[in-house]
């Protein structure tokens, strides 16, 4: 198990190398100036050759990838043009929206959609059954934006003033706010990688608020995140639903089944003892390589609900040509869906003995 | 086609012969049993005459504005249908019209167009390209597969459609650049399939029947081996074009796509997005209709799998 571990990060570290390749030349390939785009279009031309060299534009393309691979390996990402704030900064603020956005998704699209996934396989052509995948086809098909703008229609709009109306957009109602965790824990002095490790958690509202009981700010966050979450959740849960249903199908034809049966256990304990347990090997793998379509969801559903999280800070970068957020946030997506890849394939052979490698 | 179901002997005549069985009929009345692949195949058959058609179907040029052009348009008027007791005298226009006066339901309708082009052009691309490296890997081997195949593990490590913003932004902005760059992002997943399947059955004796025979390496790929990769790229294919719908709709509607003024679903709903609260008409009808095309691809790629791939029969 360990040599397959080993293994699969020994390919890894290629991938990573022309992940960081590949970023580094599309943000040089974006057409335009970077000066004028961030300084504005009046920047006089002194302004700008300053600028260019200030942050080591003007040197050749080979010695810029050099000087960022350097860089890197001293765990700097670089500083953001626009903001004039260091990338690991921009990220401890922004990632931990994108974070909390996206496991609340995946959490709705597991709790839903197995049990659907269940459900449908254990009365397979009943309404329950139909229903599902009348819905699982539907969820796969309607674009997350759409189906963002279509939830806070009804429930900001069709429903205000009623009490299920839920707020469309933003993570706080104004005047609320959820204090920090080195602030309720006195640790205001703490400075470098634990202070970033605790800002980036106090982010996490849902989690931070929870952690430190702070229930009004605890359930405004949660208000502010369930349109948001159910928008990104739905593409997931219907393909969870979907294997779920397969998966158990395919199952509950097998033989030892058929024994448990035989033995006379009542048809739940086969379903739920025997089953399931086996049936939730894929949905384990399909949950692991939705994270990249998540990340992509993400993207659209901060667009659609005003949240200041990774994908839109990314989407606000490309098109102002801030070079240094693309690279350093690109880069960040993509070694966590590297991550959970690896995770899965890892998973994968620790859950069935019959992929492990020996 | 499945025959019809006529009343005949019970047991058959003995000095019958058997009809051969045809295996583009047979597998076509495969196709035709599942239920999926059929109401997704009505779908796209009433969204392909909608996008033929359009010029006939819409009542106004998708793209003029009517103000001044049509007495008593409204800026983003609601939905008016003469028929559902909409007043007489207020010119009909059954989704309503957008900000610039136009009819959102001609946009609509001629958007139809531009979907069902850009999805279906992107993976034609990506299967082209696929196809080329899938086989070159599969059948060279080696380092040729082993470069060919990391590179498509790096674009594989993107999310799809971040990589597809940043290809749009870099190539330059307009439609045909969406269109490269989402046919860009789905072509791994084709080389897979290809490479895959070109690895599996170039061991095959009838392989190496046909290269004893002297068949060149040419031949040998693409008469012998290339053909067993025809039924799993059929159904990715089918599913991808869902796939590439959404995408394109998602960057238009993003707007690094820069067309923000055709009559193209995702734009129409960036443009107007701000205007939820006050004329969500004018984003609900283009968002259902985005999802219509995608729903008939997916069901149809589903059916296609059922129908095609005897080892899945569930």
């Amino acid at each position: 198990m360990t040599r397959f571990i080993v293994r699969r990060l020994l390919v890894t570290i290629p991938v990573l190398l022309g992940i960081i390749f590949i970023v580094f030349a599309l943000a040089r390939l974006i057409p335009g100036d970077p000066c004028r785009a961030v300084l504005g279009e009046r920047a006089t031309d002194a302004v700008c050759n300053d600028f260019i060299h200030r942050y080591g534009l003007d040197q050749p393309i080979p010695v810029q990838f050099g000087l960022y691979l350097q860089q890197l390996a001293s765990g700097d990402l670089g500083s953001s043009i626009k903001h004039s704030q260091p990338v690991t900064e921009l990220l401890v603020e922004r990632l931990p929206t994108t974070v909390e956005l996206t496991f609340w998704a995946m959490f709705l699209a597991i709790i839903v959609g197995i049990p659907l996934g269940l459900l449908s396989a254990t009365r397979r052509n009943s309404i329950v059954d139909v229903g599902t995948m009348v819905f699982a086809n539907f969820g796969v098909s309607i674009p997350v934006f759409v189906l963002g703008l279509i939830l806070a229609f009804i429930f900001a709009i069709l429903l205000k003033d009623t009490p299920f109306s839920l707020p469309p957009s933003g993570r706080l109602s104004s005047g609320v706010t959820v204090i920090p965790l080195v602030q309720v824990w006195g640790l205001k002095d703490l400075q470098g990688f634990p202070r970033g490790v605790l800002d980036f958690l106090s982010g996490i509202y849902t989690f931070s608020a929870l952690i430190t009981g702070q229930w009004g700010a605890w359930l405004d966050s949660f208000r502010h995140l369930i349109l948001p979450a159910i928008a990104l959740g739905t593409i997931p849960m219907a393909i969870v639903a979907r294997i779920t249903r397969s998966s158990l199908l395919e199952v509950l034809g097998q033989d030892f089944v058929r024994t448990a049966r035989a033995k006379g256990l009542n048809e739940r304990g086969v379903v739920l003892r025997h089953a399931t347990r086996n049936a939730l090997l894929p949905v384990v793998t399909v949950i692991g390589l939705q994270i990249g379509g998540l990340l992509s969801g993400a993207v659209l559903t901060e667009t659609v609900f005003n949240l200041a999280g990774v994908g839109r800070t990314l989407v606000e970068a490309i098109t102002g040509r801030d070079y240094v957020v693309i690279q350093g946030f690109t880069l960040i997506i993509a070694v966590i869906y590297l991550t959970a890849n690896l995770l899965v394939d890892v998973s994968y052979g620790y859950l069935d003995p019959r992929v492990r490698p020996h | 086609m499945v025959a019809p179901a006529t009343a005949g002997p019970l047991i058959g005549d003995p000095l019958a012969v058997a009809k051969p069985s045809n295996l583009w009929r047979d597998t076509l009345g495969n196709v035709f049993r599942q239920r999926s692949a059929v109401v997704g195949m009505v779908i796209l058959t009433f969204l392909v005459l909608v996008a033929i058609f359009a010029p006939l179907i819409a009542p106004y040029d998708p793209n003029q504005g009517l103000l001044g052009v049509e007495e008593g348009v409204q800026k983003r008027a609601a939905p008016c249908i003469h028929l559902l007791g909409c007043a007489a005298d207020k010119p009909e226009h059954i989704f309503g019209t957008d900000g610039n006066f136009r009819d959102v339901f001609s946009r609509v309708v001629f958007g139809t167009r531009i979907s069902l082009t850009i999805g279906l052009a992107a993976i034609t691309f990506a299967i082209v390209v696929g196809t080329l490296i899938g086989s070159i890997a599969g059948y060279v081997g080696g380092w040729a597969d082993n470069i060919l195949m990391r590179l498509m593990d790096v674009i594989l490590a993107f999310p799809s459609l971040l990589l597809a913003i940043a290809i749009v932004v870099a190539l330059g902005t307009g439609l045909d650049k969406a269109l490269l760059a989402i046919g860009i992002v789905s072509v791994p997943i084709y080389a897979r399939i290809v490479r895959s399947s070109v690895i599996s059955a170039k061991e095959n004796d009838y392989v190496t029947a046909s290269r004893a025979l002297g068949e060149s390496p040419r031949g040998i790929l693409f008469r012998r081996i290339l053909p067993n990769s025809l039924t799993p790229l059929i159904v990715q294919g089918t599913l991808g074009i869902g796939t590439a719908v959404l995408e394109i709709a998602a960057l238009t509607f993003i707007g690094v796509t820069g067309a923000l003024d055709a009559a193209e679903w995702g734009s129409m709903i960036g443009l107007e997005r701000s205007q939820l609260f006050s004329a969500p008409h004018i984003i609900l009808a283009p968002g259902l209709a985005i999802t219509l095309p995608v729903l008939g691809f997916n069901l149809l790629g589903d059916g296609l799998r059922d129908a095609l791939d005897p080892r899945l029969n569930r």
